[in-house]
């Protein structure tokens, strides 16, 4: 068996996973081209944190292939590779490093090299020191920086993990349910820099917020009960009567 | 941002240099019968609480840092003070009872013909310094190879350390081992020339227990302020994000456990010739489960609390076993028990607190917080 390679960013294909023989991935297929953005709702349960849990390997499928960036088989990586290679991951609850500073948890995040040796003698130099300023405004957290993340607000450690996101520089971001407990500005303001973010990587978005979905204005993927349901503009999907069945008409 | 001399370290290492001068002047200088004078016996015995002192900061690192509860770092103590005693035992020489130029005593006594392999080289102080080190960071390198890898953590990785520090005892215990079985390794006479018993040789033990506790103090603390000491902290409080940023956790926690055993390795040789003996009791797992009280005591995650904790609790045990020896069990239970309930950061946490309450005005907390995190 030849080694797969995808045109496509990220390509999966046939994938499947199964706790205790429920599938919670059901042969699902899905392509993210180079500086996609990609919005994908579906009911509770459908298996779209399951997704980012392949992508990422924490979760190993027990069938299918999930191909990035060429020829890297992301099934057969540990979590560690595979954020090297540029899949960087936002959490549905927000997960900082909390006994550190705001500027420290962006400091950790950027790119550089990951071994302990080259970590124990780093310094920041210049270059490091204008990279984390310039996150900390782009992500809003300038003023916060020498406080613990501890100390944020929900809607701050969201932005701080979209900000250790962009530290890393990943080809691929995957962002899970970045609206959930923020406020309507803050909503409004995330869908705002994600789509700033598209200009430059590509960038999966599982949302439940419709509001926030036809925000971002691209195109839809329904998931549900481990596979794809329908694909396509948001306007085409809502008015699946699939869609509407399962998900938009509870 | 982060220096490696803080102004805790500088608190430290002044305390540590007052000691050096201190004790050893009051041993030597002040007249036998003045309130100052320090008698003899107290010399080593102030040196043994500082390679607990050292085995408590070593616990600190892996657990206050990395979260990884060792309680088996007792095992790495243990194998430092018999590469220690190793040495020691070969500079007997005919000295011994038996008067074997080469064999210590308990090889001539087993019948033993011939040193086994690996003895060899331990009349070589190099050599013996070279083993210190690389016996318990082997071992450290080993085992926790393939515990991080296949991720044992918590509940697991600890009863796996207990298991580990249990089996060495068992094995030391068997005279067939090679390392004088039940008796250990004792009758020591000089090391480099130097007699073990002289008051000057003493006073120089001491002296490079306080050195030895002030490097490996200043090396963690290097370690901890370094971006890998972040990364370490970042494992301890959510390990699977840091693997998302792209660390390989496993490649920290085994740089940091083998680091560890090392200075646990350290304060194990410098034990032996202030003790006089090694012996197989020193795996005990309960010696591991001591150390890590004195972190929790002094304050973990903080170095200076491990310190701190180690010299209280062990000046506790030597009054508790003087005067009422069937209570100190039930002592070190009750404190543990206390510390855990009512002072969960330890005796440096509480008093940090306090200090903190007592400084901070309503109008410049903001910015305390801010220079607190930035340290
Ligand atoms: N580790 C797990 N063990 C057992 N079942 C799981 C596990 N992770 C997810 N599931 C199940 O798989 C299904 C899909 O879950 P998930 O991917 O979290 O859905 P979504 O993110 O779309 O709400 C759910 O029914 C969930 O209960
Ligand atoms: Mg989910």
């Amino acid at each position: 068996m030849s080694a797969p390679t995808t045109p496509t960013l990220l390509y999966l294909d046939n994938v499947t996973v199964t706790f205790d023989g429920f599938r919670a991935l059901n042969a699902l297929s899905l392509a993210i081209d180079h500086h996609e953005m990609r919005a994908i709702i579906g009911p509770n349960g459908a298996g779209k944190t399951t997704m980012m849990d392949v992508i990422t390997g924490k979760a190993k499928p027990d069938d299918g292939q999930a191909v990035f960036d060429g020829s890297h088989d992301l099934t057969a990586l540990d979590e560690a590779t595979i954020a090297e290679l540029g899949i960087g991951r936002k959490f549905q609850t927000p997960t900082v490093f909390e006994h550190h500073t705001v500027e420290d948890n962006i400091l950790l995040a950027l790119k550089a090299d990951r071994r302990p040796f080259s970590a124990l003698l780093s310094r920041r130099d210049k270059v490091e020191r204008e990279r984390i300023d310039a996150l900390l405004e782009r992500v809003r957290l300038n003023r916060h920086r020498h406080r613990l993340a501890a100390e944020l607000s929900h809607g701050q450690k969201q932005w701080l993990e979209i900000g250790m996101l962009l530290a890393q520089e990943p080809k691929l971001l995957l962002v899970d349910e970045p609206a959930a407990g923020m406020t309507d500005q803050e909503t409004a303001d995330t869908a705002d820099l994600l789509r700033d973010i598209a200009k430059t990587r590509a960038v999966v978005v599982v949302e439940h917020d419709m509001t926030f979905v036809r925000d971002l204005g691209v195109k839809v993927t329904c998931l549900h009960e481990g596979s794809v349901l329908a694909e396509g503009p948001l306007d085409v999907v809502s008015a699946n009567e699939r869609v509407i069945e399962v998900y938009l008409g509870r | 941002m982060s220096t490696i001399i803080n102004r805790q370290a500088v608190v430290v290492l002044v305390l540590l240099a007052l000691a050096a001068i201190v004790i050893p002047a009051m041993n030597l200088a002040a007249a036998p019968g003045s309130v100052f004078h320090l008698s003899d016996h107290l010399v080593p015995l102030f040196g043994k609480y500082l390679c607990f002192a050292l085995l408590a900061l070593s616990v600190d690192l892996v657990w206050g840092f990395c979260g990884i509860l060792s309680l088996g770092h007792g095992a790495f103590f243990a194998l430092g003070g018999y590469a220690m005693g190793m040495y020691l035992m070969r500079q007997v020489g005919s000295r011994g009872v038996y008067a074997d130029p080469v064999l210590p005593d308990f090889m001539v006594f087993l019948n033993w013909k011939e040193l086994p392999w690996f003895w060899e080289g331990f009349n070589h102080f190099p050599y013996a310094l070279l083993m210190i080190l690389a016996v318990p960071g082997a071992l450290a390198f080993v085992f926790g190879w393939f515990a991080f890898r296949s991720r044992v953590t918590g509940v697991y990785l600890s009863i796996m350390t207990q298991a580990m520090t249990f089996a060495l005892m068992l094995a030391f215990f068997r005279n067939d081992m090679g390392f004088g079985g039940n008796n250990g390794l004792t009758d020591f006479k000089d090391i480099l020339g130097f007699s073990v018993q002289a008051k000057s040789t003493r006073i120089a033990l001491f002296v490079l227990s306080v050195a030895a506790l002030a490097a490996g103090y200043v090396l963690c603390r290097w370690v901890v302020s370094s971006k890998l000491g972040k990364v370490v902290v970042a494992i301890r409080d959510a390990e699977s994000r840091t693997r998302f940023l792209g660390y390989h956790v496993e490649q920290y926690k085994l740089v940091v456990f083998t680091l560890s055993a090392m200075l646990a390795g350290v304060a194990g040789a410098l034990y032996v010739p202030q003790v006089g003996i090694i012996n197989p009791g020193e795996f005990a797992p309960a010696n591991s489960i001591e150390a890590v009280i004195w972190v929790a005591v002094g304050g973990r995650g903080t170095l200076a609390g491990a310190i701190l904790g180690a010299l209280v609790v062990n000046a506790g045990k030597t009054w508790f076993t003087g005067a009422v020896p069937e209570y100190w069990l039930f002592a070190l239970g009750g404190l543990f028990v206390l510390v855990t309930l009512f002072m969960p950061t330890g005796i440096l946490g509480a008093a940090d607190k306090v200090w903190k309450r007592l400084r901070s005005r309503p109008e410049d907390t903001r910015g305390e917080l801010a220079s607190q995190a930035a340290e």
